[in-house]
């Protein structure tokens, strides 16, 4: 069976963020990483490749020319192969033009599964991955923190409000990573020396033919904003206080 | 913070960096005070070490290394700096210095026989250079290799070993001629021949969790064909060494002025004093500035020394400054780190105690501060009447 790991090049979540005097990211500061959420769908790939489920699992990321650096990251962690669909305009592109884009992918390389993380800690949309399922026409599991295939059949154990649910799913099917699914390994410097001489094809997105248009962008920034500061929080000794604070100050009794 | 010497790496190389740092945080930060105070780590590491492929940076593939050159070390010591103690990132790499002379001269089948197992984590190596009386003055070892038949028999002492205590073969620099430099030959003698006596790990300043040991060799056999590489030839195979291990020490330099500024910087952002943070007084501000000049100047010169080596060049002179910069720069951190954090910055508790002890071997181990001015004198064409 083969694989698709769908990865994303996000800002790292540890970087202070600075903004410019027009508003936008300070870039000199700025650190990119592979979304958390898609190395636990790699790490999965890489274990169900281990385990003899999988026989290729292949890497595809939306993004600039940088992103050649997270898909090598995920070369390096097991992957076999990478596949870049290159645009400077990817944080321009809303969830459903990408899912779009990401089901022309699967359309060429016909895969058993698509492995991807719930969501992307930058724009936290929590979408692609449904939208690919429906456009697709592929089953799908989302939030997993379970995932055993068993010959043409994948059970998902599923993190729901309340509990867990556990779904089984025909192939083809596109499973969404939660945070319990493993834990990530980090590369081995084998894998990473041999991520290099891995084969990573670049594809202009207007080849993939997709029913979109990537000269009008649904997204405009228009600029970013800090979140407000936050107020110190206050020690109160009595329930009265509490009460009173809450009525008062908070203004939510 | 994107740090400016950034543009000189690779994805390669920010890779291992992540790799080493994943490893020191998971493996060795939640232990680390416990090894220090302990003055040992458990021997296992290194195999946990090893499957992470970190033991092998700067080795070929076909024996069990990862391959790579300066840049990947010092990557390495950065990440694996983050796990908090010097002493265990030392201890993971005394291979590093000490397997090197086999690559340099050795025979194809000593590579064989010796070095995989030792980047699998199965064996430890350690380097036996220095004696009690011949430190910076390598020529004025006296430690004996007669040869007798097909061995050698070896009488001698050697200091300030690290990973002496537990090591399984030791790279020890033995004497069999008598030019100064000419008659200097490495022989890798296994810990466990009979007439090694190693002492317990010696009480020291910093660089706790490193077992360091002082080694007597009493009559003892080594079969010739321990020998490594010709009878003279080592003197250049650990000239040649000294570049590696310099620039990994500068790193070690860069990693703990890093950690030491990350930490007073936090510090002095949390701690109050006379109504406000300590970074409300521009005295802190100012320190906190010149700290971090320094760090990332060294950083800078260290990884472009580094780099420079990566492409071929000759830069004997650079990595001795880089040495000496770095070094000064991890002591001169630290100090200010231990000074910001008051009375707390005393007690075995901080890190920036522990790196403030740890930095003060940086200008004595690897060549002393005044070795690499001599170094750098030379290479600058300055010849004294001293001799
Ligand atoms: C914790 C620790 C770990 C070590 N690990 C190892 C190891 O694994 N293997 C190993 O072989 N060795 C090891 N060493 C030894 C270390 O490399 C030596 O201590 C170092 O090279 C200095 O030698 P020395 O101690 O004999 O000092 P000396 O050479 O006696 O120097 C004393 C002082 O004299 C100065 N001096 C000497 N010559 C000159 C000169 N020509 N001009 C001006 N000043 C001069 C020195 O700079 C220094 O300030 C270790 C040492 C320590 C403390």
């Amino acid at each position: 069976m083969k694989i698709l790991a769908m990865v994303k090049r996000v800002v790292d979540p540890e970087v202070k963020v600075k903004l410019t005097g027009d508003a936008q990211l300070d870039p000199s500061i700025l650190d990119y990483k592979l979304n958390y959420f898609d190395e636990y769908s790699v790490e999965e790939a890489v274990r169900l490749k281990e385990s003899g489920a999988a026989s290729e699992i292949v890497v595809v990321c939306i993004g600039s020319g940088d992103a050649q650096k997270e898909i090598r990251t995920a070369l390096a962690m097991g992957a076999d192969r990478g596949i870049l669909v290159e645009t400077d305009e990817a944080d321009r592109l809303d969830s459903l033009t990408k899912a779009k884009l990401l089901a022309k992918v699967v359309e060429r390389e016909e895969p058993g599964m698509v492995l991807m993380g719930k969501l992307a800690v930058d724009s936290e949309s929590n979408a692609v991955g449904q939208m690919l399922a429906a456009l697709t026409g592929f089953a799908q599991g989302t939030f997993a923190f379970k995932c055993e295939v068993d010959g043409d059949t994948v059970t998902v154990g599923r993190e729901v409000d309340g509990g867990t649910s556990d779904v089984k799913l025909t192939l083809p099917a596109v499973v969404t990573a939660d945070l319990r699914l493993n834990e990530p390994r980090y590369a081995s410097l084998p894998g990473i020396m041999k991520a290099k001489k891995k084969p990573l094809e670049v594809i202009d997105p207007d080849d993939l033919d997709a029913d979109i248009d990537l000269d009008e962008p649904a997204i405009e920034i228009l600029g970013y904003e800090l979140p407000p500061q936050r107020e110190a929080g206050e020690i109160v000794d009595s329930v009265d206080a509490l009460i009173d604070r809450l009525k008062n100050k908070a203004k939510v009794l | 913070m994107k740090l400016l010497g950034e543009h000189l790496l690779d994805e390669e190389h920010v890779m291992i960096r992540e790799t080493a740092r994943r490893f020191a945080e998971t493996e060795i930060k939640p232990n680390a005070m416990q090894w220090e105070e302990a003055g040992s780590y458990p021997r296992e590491l290194h195999r946990i070490a090893a499957d992470t492929g970190l033991l092998g940076v700067g080795f070929p593939e076909e024996l069990g290394g990862a391959g790579g050159g300066a840049l990947h070390l010092v990557m390495c010591v950065e990440g694996l700096m983050r796990g908090g103690s010097t002493g265990v990132t030392v201890g993971l790499g005394t291979h590093q210095i000490a397997l090197p002379p086999l690559l340099h001269i050795g025979s194809r089948e000593q590579q064989q026989r010796f070095i995989p197992a030792v980047l699998r984590g199965e064996k430890l190596a350690a380097l036996a250079v220095t004696e009690p009386g011949a430190g910076s003055d390598v020529a004025g070892t006296r430690t004996r290799a007669r040869r007798d038949g097909d061995h050698y028999v070896v009488e001698g002492e050697k200091l300030y070993i690290s990973g002496g205590t537990r090591a399984d073969e030791l790279m020890t620099l033995v004497r069999t001629g008598d030019d100064p430099h000419g008659g200097l030959t490495f022989l890798l003698i296994p810990r466990a021949s009979e007439g090694v006596q190693v002492s317990a790990p010696l009480r020291k300043t910093g660089w706790w969790a490193s077992d360091t040991a002082e080694i007597r060799f009493d009559q003892v056999r080594v079969p010739v064909e321990r020998r490594i590489g010709p009878e003279g030839a080592a003197f250049l195979a650990l000239m040649r060494n000294f570049q590696m291990e310099r620039i990994s020490l500068a790193a070690y330099g860069v990693a703990t002025a890093a950690i030491a500024l990350e930490e007073a910087m936090r510090w002095s952002r949390e701690r109050r004093a006379f109504g406000r943070p300590l970074t409300g007084f521009q005295v802190t501000r100012h320190r906190i500035a010149d700290m971090a000049t320094t760090v990332e100047s060294a950083r800078v010169f260290t990884l472009t020394v580094a780099a420079a080596l990566d492409r071929g060049e000759y830069r004997v002179r650079e990595v001795s400054m880089a040495k000496n910069i770095a070094a000064r720069a991890a002591v001169e951190v630290t100090h200010e780190a231990v000074q910001l954090f008051g009375g707390l910055g005393y007690m075995r508790e901080t890190l920036v105690e522990r790196l403030s002890r740890d930095a003060r071997l940086l200008p004595i181990g690897g060549g002393t501060e005044e070795i690499m001015k001599e170094i750098i004198a030379r290479e600058l064409d300055l010849r004294g009447a001293s001799r």
